[in-house]
């Protein structure tokens, strides 16, 4: 589903290299765990995906279902299925939260040449979904993500990804900022979202969220590369023993 | 909901350029001859059966504007106006004074249809009342529940249809032009017109006091509500003609009343000017709401044509306890200059501005207020949120000013403007006076600009990048709309992302 080749990216601004020839393949139906010490370029690698501008691809490219969305904006990428859990989420001033989602809902539908969702159909889901991450609906009147708390923010993700329903999910660092009961219920949230046409790649640098979603492959990501990638027992090893071994095995 | 989601889509179809009123209507038209003189005036005043008075009135203003100047100190550029090139006083050639649908040129029934803005006007217009409670309920969806408005349509210089009248009537309530309401209500028009806005005011006020052609008249007497929001659809149509509306808004003690003005020109290369007056008096306990969405051509994507909108807009607190708020959405013309204020004369009484103010193009904006604080314990209340989009200019200029015996006075001020893109510009410009020491002045102001990472946010949920910067800005404009009454809040969100189109790419 997701093909990333050799890909080369730098910050527009200064022209520094932050990914350097990084390859990796997820396929349908996997979840696929990307860990790394800090300022190793995740975020780096999820904003790129996403297509945000402040990067430019010198080399490589990125294949999703077998084509390439390099030439593709932020929208087109969102509604052919890319979906990103930001690390952190960005405040929408005097823009209740249901009324985002009715505008994302409903254009994603146009883009798919569908009707818009008729009221009560949309309060329905947006109830259901709130209901499974346990999250208040007198939440979603207030502006997205303004004055939210940082666990708060991470579930309104979630939230977002379960009614858009995308086939590439990407979460960045969705479980810092959770306590360990949020942290539960959010992962059951993602698990319920494991389907055979779906890629979940799951960013973070505990080992701790993959307790609960457990995953299918791990990579190791240093310095805009990866560096080692195995299965969950990797993780493991990774927890008990830190980065230090695997690291000093790619310089 | 329906007639508000058909009028966006009517308005969407009507894809002329980017302005979507831009179409211009073949209707006789019956004229003055280019030029401005005694002359004129003399024939205005004929054409409209005036009382001698009136005309007396009229050549006094003129006389005066001859030995004034315009004024300069706007942040505003534009070729000077050849006031002797313009027409004066165009009416559509129809049966004069229409008081049922069946005497109103079919065609000018087109052009509100083609307008597609005053849906439910046009329903009204066309005898249909909303009354079926399920309709209402699907309605509910946060547009309008009410569904009765009563409307003043004015077709160039001449109001055409006025409906409601005889349920307003009823009420004590009079809405009607200002033309009929000199001939039939010369006492209330002789006591209060030109009493906020003197014909010396300014320089175009002072030319609106000369040759204002039309504009609308209310009375609400002592202790009424208005039962229903009342409201007005300026269009101006004929080419070169300056619109010169006059309104005047007259609430008696305990009296309560909502106004609503709409505009909307057709497309045109040359600019076209407009310099209407509008007054309001509030008595003892009285309440004036006035909110205007204003969306006249903008011009062109070089500048070329547009709308010079200079407008005088005051209202008077005249009474104790009354209150007088003013609410504008201002997405059109090529040139605004715009300052509607509030004399707080009366003890306790206060008075309320809250703009957005959306430039793009070429625009430019130099919109604001002020707050006159006369009375004992008067308070006033400032919300602007300016836009500022491609290579537009868009300023803040307000004042707020305490008089001696103003005891207790209280100012809030909160100035918010934000930028998209870099070729444009917002300016703040607020002017604060207390001349007694117990006044309470606060003043907020911040500029933004749209951020990159909101941006990208909200896109990354499927929302095409024109579409992600209306909800911002809608959100950033959201204290504002909520003061709108229902009905308009819906259709100013839509013009405000429509009046942002080509703001990015
Ligand atoms: N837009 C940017 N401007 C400047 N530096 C950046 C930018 N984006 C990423 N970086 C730098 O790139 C490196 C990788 O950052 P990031 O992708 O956030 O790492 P991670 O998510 O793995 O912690 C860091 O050194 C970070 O400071
Ligand atoms: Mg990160």
């Amino acid at each position: 589903m997701l093909e990333i080749r050799n890909l080369h990216a730098r910050i527009v601004d200064d022209g520094t290299e932050i990914i350097r020839g990084l390859n990796l393949t997820v396929k349908a139906g996997e979840v696929a765990a990307i860990m790394g010490p800090n300022g190793s370029g995740k975020s780096t690698l999820s904003y790129i995906l996403a297509g945000r501008e402040d990067y430019e691809v010198t080399e490589g490219d990125i294949l999703y279902n077998g084509r390439s969305i390099l030439e593709m904006d932020p929208a087109e990428r969102a509604t052919s299925g890319i979906f990103l859990a930001f690390q952190y989420p960005m405040e929408i001033p005097g823009v209740a939260t249901m009324e985002f989602l009715k505008v994302a809902m409903n254009e994603q539908r146009k883009a798919r040449g569908e009707e818009p969702l008729k009221i009560p159909e949309f309060l329905k889901r947006v109830k259901d979904a709130a209901a499974l991450l346990d999250m208040d609906m007198a939440m979603l009147k207030r502006p997205l993500n303004v004055g939210f708390s940082g666990g708060e923010k991470k579930r309104a993700e979630i939230l977002q990804m379960k009614l858009l329903e995308p086939k590439l999910c990407v979460l960045d660092e969705t479980d810092s900022g959770l306590d360990i009961d949020a942290l539960k219920i959010v992962s059951e949230g993602v698990n319920a979202l494991r389907a055979p046409d779906r890629a979940i790649v799951i960013i973070t640098h505990y080992q701790r969220l993959l307790q609960y979603i457990v995953p299918d492959s791990v990579h190791v990501l240093y310095r805009g590369q990866v560096v080692k990638s195995g299965d969950k027992s990797l993780a493991l090893d990774l927890e008990a023993n830190g980065y230090a071994g695997v690291i000093g095995q790619a310089a | 909901m329906p007639a508000v989601q058909d009028t966006i889509d009517r308005v969407r179809k009507i894809d002329v350029d980017q302005y979507k009123y831009g179409f211009q209507t073949e209707i006789a038209m019956d004229k003055a001859p280019k030029g401005l003189s005694e002359d004129i005036i003399r024939f205005i005043s004929a054409k409209k059966d005036e009382p001698s008075w009136m005309l007396e009135w009229r050549l006094e203003a003129y006389r005066r504007w001859v030995t004034l100047d315009e004024p300069k100190w706007a942040r505003v550029h534009y070729p000077k106006i050849d006031f002797q090139d313009l027409y004066y006083y165009a009416a559509p050639k129809s049966t004069p004074g229409p008081t049922s649908l069946s005497d109103v040129d079919p065609e000018l029934l087109r052009v509100y249809e083609k307008l597609g803005i005053p849906l439910r006007e046009q329903e009204i217009l066309a005898g249909v009342q909303k009354t079926d409670a399920s309709e209402l309920e699907e309605a509910s969806d946060n547009v309008y529940k009410s569904g009765r408005v009563a409307v003043d349509a004015v077709f160039d210089s001449v109001s055409v249809v006025t409906t409601f009248k005889k349920e307003l009537a009823q009420a004590g309530v009079i809405f009607c032009s200002i033309s009929e309401a000199i001939r039939e209500h010369p006492d209330l028009v002789k006591k209060y017109l030109g009493s906020v806005v003197p014909t010396s005011d300014n320089f175009y006020a002072t030319l609106n006091s000369a040759v204002f052609t039309d504009g609308s008249f209310v009375f609400v007497p002592k202790g009424v509500r208005c039962p229903m929001e009342l409201s007005t659809y300026f269009r101006m149509n004929e080419k070169n003609t300056g619109q010169f509306e006059r309104t005047l808004i007259i609430a008696e003690e305990g009296a309560y009343v909502s106004y609503l003005e709409g505009c909307t020109a057709p497309q045109r290369d040359e600019n076209q000017l407009h310099a209407a007056v509008v007054e309001l008096i509030a008595l003892d306990d009285a309440e004036i709401k006035y909110s205007t969405v204003q969306n006249w051509y903008p011009g062109d994507a070089e500048g070329k044509g547009g709308i010079y909108n200079f407008v005088t807009k005051r209202g008077d607190c005249r009474g104790h306890r009354s209150k007088i708020s003013w609410t504008q959405v201002e997405t059109g013309s090529a040139i605004t200059w715009k300052y509607p204020s509030c004399i707080l004369r009366g003890d306790d009484s206060s008075g309320e501005f809250y703009s957005i103010a959306v430039s793009n193009g070429y625009q430019q904006v130099d919109s604001g207020t002020k707050m006159i604080h006369l009375g004992k314990n008067t308070s006033s209340r400032i919300i602007s949120k300016g836009i500022a989009a491609g290579f537009s200019q868009n300023t803040y200029r307000g004042q707020v000013s305490a008089h001696r015996k103003a005891t207790n006075a209280r100012n809030f001020t909160n100035c918010d403007s934000l930028l998209i893109g870099d070729q444009c510009g917002a300016h703040t410009v607020p002017y604060m006076e207390a001349k007694n020491a117990t006044a309470q002045f606060e003043h907020e102001a911040t500029t933004s600009k749209i951020s990159e990472d909101q941006k990208f946010y909200v896109m990354q949920r499927g929302i095409p990048e024109e579409e992600a910067i209306a909800l911002i800005v809608n959100g950033f404009v959201k204290d504002v709309i909520q003061q709108l009454p229902m009905e308009f809040a819906v259709e100013a969100q839509k013009l405000i992302g429509i009046s942002l189109e080509g703001s990015v790419g």
